[in-house]
């Protein structure tokens, strides 16, 4: 085993929302825990760990990325963006159109499917059902929203 | 503790009405969740527990219930609102702590509203009676001559008003009237019923500001992670912490203590690693070096197990439904048809792990977790750390999905016992191997259906055997399904059958049993639903007219008429809510009208139909199966009909809908959790499938039946019906009968 552990843990500055943080933490610590644990931006969820259901989705640089498997090395390069950055105030287009069509039930999954929809939408403004399959294929809800997904998706873009 | 853990016998609320307290020093949170409790008891109006109205008009209500998806904070002010006439931008809601004082807080059985409704409704009735009788008293006008609506009071007489602010102090002064003394208002009157209510945490679900069981970090909070013996009732032989505390931010690693049988909502057990920050603890975990002694349970083999039960379908159970002479009526038959069905065990897989926060302090300790049930969460908080209830307090956060495995207070216990251990705050976060393989997972269950038909090929036999892993055995030394276990889908079932017969066959558990969204109706309905239709396709029939002709016509249901001499139906008389096959039938002819049922040979479409009554209420559904181009099968369309009685809110009962299809098509196509050596196999969602986007018809058409009828349950009853429906459907297209869930084993989905 390599012995990170006794590896010191140096200063990253972190850009989150805009805001840049000096984060005192291992390089390998998952930006998952970087955003709760140590920036107390909770809105990220810890669903799997493993990159198997989406709950963590943030960006960075504009990409969807899972935020359980993306070391804080790699996020400090680039620019993130977690839920409580994708609007000021919730005025993003695909919240109002979450809100206005109730999406949630439970609410846990949703910043997740909402950031991945995002970043579908910043790359492809009109996605059709099969870009919708795929690009929302990462994002798991027990709750089982996903008709509901798909409609607010469409109609934030405007095709619904 | 008794073996009646459903608690389906709700307490009566109606004398909790009428108790003042100073119950706003509790659990005062903002509408998006939790802060510190906070703020006093103003002057105004207390009529009871559930409200409070102060002088500037503001009128809080208490949400008593959780919130795991099924919007209660979203409907209960519109309701409180409704009934007392105030205007719903006024009220304010906080979530209620675990307290006896609010009646049954343990929200499972879908019975927040079913079970509450009309004393929720004489709740604000109670107050809305108090404002007008200040009122009057100033005025001095008779109380009739005034209406309360528009958040003040009017009098009719002159049209004065007066707002419910400037009376509440005057109301606050006044003895609360008796409850038998206080008129709900007609349904008329009610605006929102039926309507489709805006989401109350719709903006902050989408803002990330929404606070779940993880989202609360006093200063000094650590963080655990527990490594669990593999096998419940194993523990620890040997542990090397060494290699987790060279690790940085560990803080300490500290044994559990293993349960003792009857396992109920003990702890685990196990050794947890208690960091700075849950990175920290899981890499600690992971460094640990454990051995485990695997204790009785450490040769269940779920595989083996399936011919353990099929053994047990296969001879006489004990009998709980007996109609007319089963076994005469089945040797004079013309022919004799059965089948065995096998559901494996189900876990719950809520999208957050379970979590839970304690601090312990001075003999006090305050938890903060995503519980289903505070008040049971309170007394095994107390329990574990010995001390009493009144030491303890138990904040309730949002829920990211509970589906009935966050009604157990296990994860609450071990967090309570991690506090006082390190004298600190301690989250217990719960991994998503934890969660599978340390869950309390749906009875595994076989079932045999015999039927027994005569020359023309009517039915005049039934024979249903059922043996599935009693969820008694989590809490007593129980190893056969119980009477009130078969009341889900098997005794309660409206048969048009002359000769019946139900029996319960023995099924020992060897892990934790739990309810499920649905629990036995999973698969009760799922071997019934199965049956109705290959008793259709052997007689050359319609499935629909097979189920219509099974069913029998509309009628309701005697206990004579079932054969059965008792019938729980989930805590209501049958008076309120009888076995009623009329409404049974309603959902067929509906959903089957819907879905185009009738020309589905014309549209080339493939469809399945099933219907189930559970918590009360009734649902149809009806998918189509097609085959995708490179082979899978997959459900396109779904229609689903629900007759639930009386709506308070439309959208969020379509949505349950519209969930429990979703639910039913992940059990049907990859349910099933396996063990081996007595340990879980399946570990994370790549083993541990769930239904994706991809999975998912594209639109669920859901229709509600408008009725009057008093309410049923909402969250659970849709999901029996979808395994059926798509067994049925995956039959019409292929020829292929599936008998055993999960379908995937049989099928490419």
């Amino acid at each position: 085993m390599v012995p990170i552990a006794r590896r010191r843990a140096h200063d990253h500055p972190l850009t989150v929302n805009g805001v840049t943080h000096q984060v005192d933490a291992e390089p390998e610590m998952p930006l998952l825990w970087v955003l709760r644990d140590v920036l107390k931006l909770s809105g990220t969820k810890f669903g799997c760990g493993q990159a198997l259901c989406g709950a963590c989705t943030v960006h960075l640089d504009g990409k969807p990325v899972r935020a359980c498997v993306t070391p804080l090395s790699r996020a400090a390069a680039s620019k993130v963006t977690t839920i409580e950055g994708l609007s000021a105030d919730g005025s993003h287009p695909l919240q109002k159109a979450w809100v206005e069509m109730a999406v949630p039930q439970c609410g846990f999954c949703q910043a997740g499917q909402l950031m991945a929809a995002a970043a579908l939408l910043a790359s492809n403004p009109t996605p059709t059902d099969d870009d919708i399959d795929r690009s929302m294929a990462g994002n798991l809800c027990r709750c089982g929203t996903y008709t509901r997904i798909r409609a607010a998706i469409k109609k934030a873009a405007g095709t619904r | 503790m008794s073996v009646d853990i459903m608690r389906l016998s709700r307490r009566s609320m109606l004398e909790l009405l009428g108790v003042s307290t100073g119950g706003l020093l509790l659990g005062v949170y903002p509408a998006v969740g939790i802060a510190a409790p906070g703020g006093k008891a103003s002057a105004g109006l207390t009529p009871n527990v559930f409200l409070h109205l102060a002088a500037d008009g503001t009128l809080t209500v208490t949400c008593h219930r959780s919130e795991m998806g099924r919007g209660i904070r979203s409907t209960l002010p519109a309701l409180f609102a409704d009934e007392l006439g105030a205007d719903l931008a006024r009220v304010k809601l906080v979530q209620a702590d675990g307290d006896a004082k609010y009646g049954d807080q343990n929200t499972d059985g879908s019975s927040s509203i079913r079970g509450q409704l009309e004393n929720l409704r004489l709740t604000a009735a109670t107050a809305r009676t108090m404002l007008i009788s200040a009122a009057a008293t100033r005025w001095k006008v008779a109380p009739e001559r005034c209406v309360a609506e528009g958040h003040r009071v009017i009098n009719t007489v002159n049209k004065a008003t007066l707002g419910f602010g400037e009376l509440a102090d005057a109301a606050g002064a006044l003895r609360v009237p008796d409850a038998k003394k206080v008129k709900l208002r007609p349904l008329s009157e009610l605006k929102r019923l039926g309507t489709d209510l805006p989401l109350l945490d719709g903006p902050a679900y989408v803002t990330g500001t929404a606070v779940y069981g993880a989202d609360l970090s006093p200063p000094g909070t650590l963080i655990a992670v527990i490594a669990r013996p593999p096998v419940v009732g194993g523990n620890v032989t040997s542990c090397d912490p060494s290699r987790a505390m060279a690790i940085r931010g560990v803080k300490r690693v500290v044994e559990l203590r293993a349960p003792v049988p009857p396992y109920g909502f003990q702890t685990w057990g196990g050794v947890a690693v208690v960091a700075e920050n849950t990175w920290a603890a899981l890499r600690g975990r992971a460094a640990l070096e454990v051995t485990w002694n695997d204790g009785k349970n450490g040769d269940y083999d779920s595989d083996a197990f399936r011919q353990t039960l099929s053994e047990s379908v296969n001879a006489p159970g004990t009998a709980h439904r007996n109609l007319g002479d089963v076994d005469k009526a089945l040797a004079s038959a013309a022919r004799v048809f059965d089948a065995e069905y096998h559901v494996p065990h189900l876990a719950h897989l809520s999208m957050e792990p379970p979590v839970a926060l304690a601090h312990f302090v001075d003999g006090k300790c305050e938890v903060w977790a995503c519980t289903q049930n505070p008040q049971d969460a309170r007394e095994e908080v107390a329990r574990v750390l010995a001390i009493d209830q009144k030491d303890v307090t138990v904040h309730v956060t949002l829920l990211g999905g509970g589906f009935g495995r966050k009604s157990k207070a296990d994860f609450v216990g071990e967090a309570a016992l991690l506090s006082k251990e390190m004298g600190a705050p301690v989250r217990v976060q719960w991994s998503r191997e934890d969660d599978i393989r340390h869950d309390y997972y749906n009875a595994v269950s076989t079932q045999k259906l015999t039927a027994g038909l005569d020359a023309k090929g009517a039915v005049t036999a039934w024979r249903h055997r059922t043996a599935f892993t009693p969820i008694a055995s989590t809490f007593a030394p129980v190893s056969r399904p119980l009477e009130r276990d078969l009341q889900q889908g098997v005794t309660d079932l409206a048969l048009g059958v002359p000769n019946v017969r139900a029996e319960a066959c023995s099924a020992e558990a060897h892990i934790r049993v739990g309810w499920l969204r649905s629990v036995s109706n999973i698969f009760h309905a799922f071997g019934v639903g199965s049956f109705i239709d290959e008793l259709a396709h052997l007689r050359g029939q319609d499935p629909r007219a097979a189920w219509l002709e099974i069913i029998g016509p509309a009628r309701k249901l005697s206990l004579a008429e079932l054969g059965v001499k008792a019938l729980a139906n989930y805590g209501a008389s049958l008076e309120d809510h009888p076995v009623d096959a009329g409404r049974l039938r309603g959902v067929i002819e509906r959903v089957t009208a819907l879905s185009g049922w009738a020309d589905r040979q014309k549209n080339g479409k493939v469809l399945g139909l099933a219907a189930h009554r559970s918590f009360l209420s009734y649902v149809g559904v009806v998918v189509s199966a097609v085959k995708r181009d490179d082979g899978r099968i997959a459900i396109d369309d779904a229609w689903v009909v629900a007759d639930v009685g009386l709506v308070v809110n439309a959208d969020r009962v379509r949505s349950q809908m519209e969930g429990a299809l979703v639910f039913g098509l992940s059990h049907a196509f990859y349910g099933g959790a396996t063990m081996k050596k007595g340990a879980t196999v399946q570990s994370n969602f790549h083993d541990a499938k769930l239904a994706r986007m991809r999975d998912v018809p594209r639109q669920i058409h859901v229709e509600l039946v408008k009725s009057e009828a008093k309410p049923g349950g909402v969250g659970e009853p849709g999901v029996p019906p979808v395994a059926p429906a798509i067994a049925n459907a995956i039959f019409a297209l292929t020829g292929k009968r599936i008998r055993r869930l999960p379908m995937h084993l049989e099928v490419p989905v």
